[in-house]
């Protein structure tokens, strides 16, 4: 038992890591699957275009219930089971993108977008360049992605730095219900192709979401608790790790600065910066592979703007270089509070 | 109407490639086909197709030259693209593979933007491309996909299946007998049977993928895929371009009029190398390749056209010119390409340019200034 853990319903992260509402009228208490629910329905009605397509994702409404009961609202021509077939489905998608529709992929899991890889990085990605600018392919590919759900083998991927290591993509995550509601919308409002990473341990948690204004542009970085000692950088299903780990480290003193990055692809890497060289110290968390992942790269970021204000070296707590392990040894595997605290001691220690 | 023979590997009727036009100019009757136009539209085929022989020409030799960096002719193909090319109306869609340089020039494209891919000036598109002809594919295969969800587009737009024969469209994509062993060529198969997309696959099996022979890719005749998929899947003789043309015409108008998907397998060969960079001589016999140059399909449509006395000695002279004054004209083109500026390729990326790709470009600048400076 971590000497950090807090008690589920207790979590006093809960409420620092909610979007503070702009106004009482309008604000909706959902978990994170209705919140992507109730954007992808506002998309739907807003634009015509728009198009949801994937494995189970109409009578089902997805094996998460993220689309559940659209298809009964808009109807198989715009939310349309597909074959199960992922690189079949995103390249159906680019005919459909080039043709004036806005197509939303959802990939059902994220071990099961690498079929479709060819279609993502060498087509979608790179239809705009390749005809220089003449066609873009406007499309969100939805992936619920990282662990801790107890899965089986293939079903807590993170392949996130596959898509940010690819230029012509744009990569997001939300990590919380407001985030996931604004982001979808924004994702699919954008002429760029977006690849919207969902963290699936993250759907059935609550939170309050203002559905009266969007509190951020898509692409920025949101500082989700101010601090002053070190810097800690995350997003998806790490950001609420996160959080609770600044709210432990506050007990013994040390005030924690807590970024959700929000975008992976383009880094908000100015608010990085800014932070760090207050704080003098960065720590970057996420589950996926340390190895050339996010962390690496913000790292190389980080160390080449800041190196003066630099206190301790960039550290990374990120899953192990492995497979993703089985259920029953997943908890040692994903970075949690207590591997969080300890990288916050070393990076204090220098 | 001709249908795809069953799953067997005994040979069927309808493995005979459909043909209207024997290699010696004979034109032959077939009980489903026919071609509808006159000598005049057949003159025109002829044309199109020695023009298009002609580029290609042209650009193997600019490419031996040292002008382009790769060519993938299309010699011997010219009947499968330009029959097939010349049923195609808008608001049909076309979606070619990397080899379709007779349907290119079918659908308008100056064949020195083609030059473009091919010389490194520029990437794969091209100002005089048309909206309705897609970018050349270099992925195997994975323009098929893109195709099927063009054709789900049209049924959306309602432009399938209409009483008003002018208001459907279709979408034709072109691939190759090494394509079909393709996952994307599978799963486009699949995509469009199961929604009765309105597209027509258009396999020009031309016998060699690189160096690999059909056999390769497939215990059974390639059309016959198309049986297991649920759609129409014909052979037809590739190098007859009347053939090519009036089967075309028939699965567009099937596929338009709301029919579905049709595989048409344009049985062909590839006289020339895969690319420049190929050598045939290492794995095909020069028997086999006089054995297909016997079945040219310029010459057998010159033959029936001169026999029938829609074309002459002064037809053919001016033809000649015509060509002869395109292929100068290539040349020319070729070499007088503008030479492209990295700096401007930072903002193709995205249609929203990312605050690092913006700083990088300037930084590239900077740097490119300095040697500037230094001097």
């Amino acid at each position: 038992m971590s000497m950090h853990e807090t008690a589920i319903g207790t979590d006093p992260a809960a409420s620092a890591i909610e979007v503070p509402a702009a106004s009482a009228t309008g604000v909706q208490r959902l978990t994170m699957a209705k919140a992507l629910n109730a954007g992808l329905r506002e998309a739907l009605s807003g634009d015509d275009k728009v198009l949801l397509y994937g494995e189970d994702i109409g009578a089902l409404g997805g094996v998460f219930r993220i689309t559940e009961g659209l298809q009964a609202t808009f109807g198989t021509d715009r939310v349309i089971d597909s074959p199960l077939a992922e690189s079949g489905i995103v390249g159906t998608a680019v005919g459909l993108a080039l043709r004036g529709y806005r197509p939303v992929v959802e990939i059902q899991f994220d071990g099961f977008v690498y079929p479709a890889f060819d279609q993502i990085v060498s087509q979608v990605s790179r239809l705009r360049f390749r005809t220089h600018g003449a066609l873009g392919v406007p499309m969100v590919i939805r992936i619920p992605y990282g662990g801790g759900i107890g899965a089986i083998e293939h079903h807590s991927e993170s392949p996130e730095a596959y898509f940010a290591h690819t230029p012509g993509l744009k990569v997001v995550t939300c990590s919380n219900p407001s985030d996931a509601y604004w982001m979808i919308q924004q994702a699919i409002a954008d002429d760029d192709p977006v690849v919207f990473l969902e963290p699936k341990r993250r759907y059935q948690e609550k939170g309050e979401v203002d559905v009266s204004a969007p509190p951020l542009p898509l692409y920025a970085s949101r500082t989700v608790k101010p601090g002053t000692d070190a810097t800690l950088l995350s997003y998806g299903p790490m950001v609420r790790t996160c959080v609770q780990a600044a709210v432990a480290a506050a007990d013994e003193g040390r005030n924690l600065e807590v970024i959700d990055l929000r975008s992976l692809s383009p880094l908000d890497d100015a608010a990085v910066f800014a932070s760090v060289r207050r704080t003098g110290r960065a720590i970057v968390v996420h589950e996926a592979v340390g190895t050339l992942g996010i962390g690496a790269e913000l790292a190389a970021r980080i160390q080449a703007e800041c190196f003066y204000e630099l206190q301790a070296p960039v550290l990374r707590v990120t899953g192990y270089d492995l497979p993703y392990p089985p259920s029953r040894v997943e908890e040692g595997y994903l970075p949690d509070l207590d591997r969080v605290l300890d990288a916050v001691d070393r990076s204090l220690a220098y | 109407m001709t249908q795809s023979a069953g799953n067997n590997r005994e040979p069927s009727v309808a493995d005979v490639p459909i043909q209207l036009l024997d290699p010696s100019g004979r034109r032959l009757d077939h009980p489903d086909f026919h071609y509808d136009g006159t000598d005049a539209d057949l003159a025109a085929s002829l044309r199109d197709m020695v023009l298009a022989r002609r580029i290609d020409a042209e650009a193997t030799a600019l490419q031996r030259k040292g002008e382009l960096g790769l060519w993938p002719p299309l010699l011997g193909q010219e009947a499968a693209q330009i029959g097939s090319a010349r049923a195609v109306r808008d608001p049909d869609l076309v979606v070619p593979s990397y080899r379709e340089h007779g349907v290119a020039w079918c659908r308008g494209v100056d064949p020195v933007d083609l030059l473009t891919t091919f010389r490194g000036t520029g990437m794969t598109d091209w100002p005089s491309r048309p909206d309705t002809f897609y970018p050349y594919a270099f992925v195997i295969g994975s323009q098929t996909l893109h195709a099927v969800g063009m054709a789900m587009a049209q049924q959306r737009d309602g432009a399938v299946g209409n009483d008003d024969p002018d208001a459907n469209g279709a979408v034709i994509v072109y691939f190759g007998d090494g394509a079909t062993s393709q996952g994307d060529v599978n799963e486009a198969f699949g995509f469009a049977a199961a929604t009765s997309a309105p597209v027509v696959f258009f396999c020009q099996n031309n016998q060699w993928a690189i160096s690999e022979p059909a056999i390769v890719q497939s215990r059974v005749p390639l059309y016959r895929r198309a049986a297991g998929f649920g759609f129409p899947g014909v052979r037809v003789d590739g190098n007859d371009v009347l053939a090519v043309q009036a089967v075309t015409e028939w699965a567009l108008d099937l596929a338009r009029r709301g029919g579905g998907p049709v595989l048409v397998e344009a049985f062909t060969y590839r006289m020339g190398a895969h690319t420049t960079s190929d050598d045939p001589t290492k794995y095909r016999t020069s028997d086999e390749v006089a054995e297909w140059r016997a079945k040219d399909p310029i010459d057998r449509l010159r033959a029936y056209l001169t026999a029938a006395g829609a074309i002459d000695d002064a037809w053919e002279a001016a033809l000649v010119a015509e060509a002869d004054a395109l292929a100068a004209r290539l040349r020319d083109g070729c070499v007088s390409l503008p030479e492209p500026d990295l700096a401007d390729f930072w903002d193709l990326v995205y249609a929203n340019t990312p605050d690092l790709l913006v700083r990088q470009r300037e930084e590239f600048l900077a740097y490119e200034a300095s040697f500037e400076e230094a001097r």
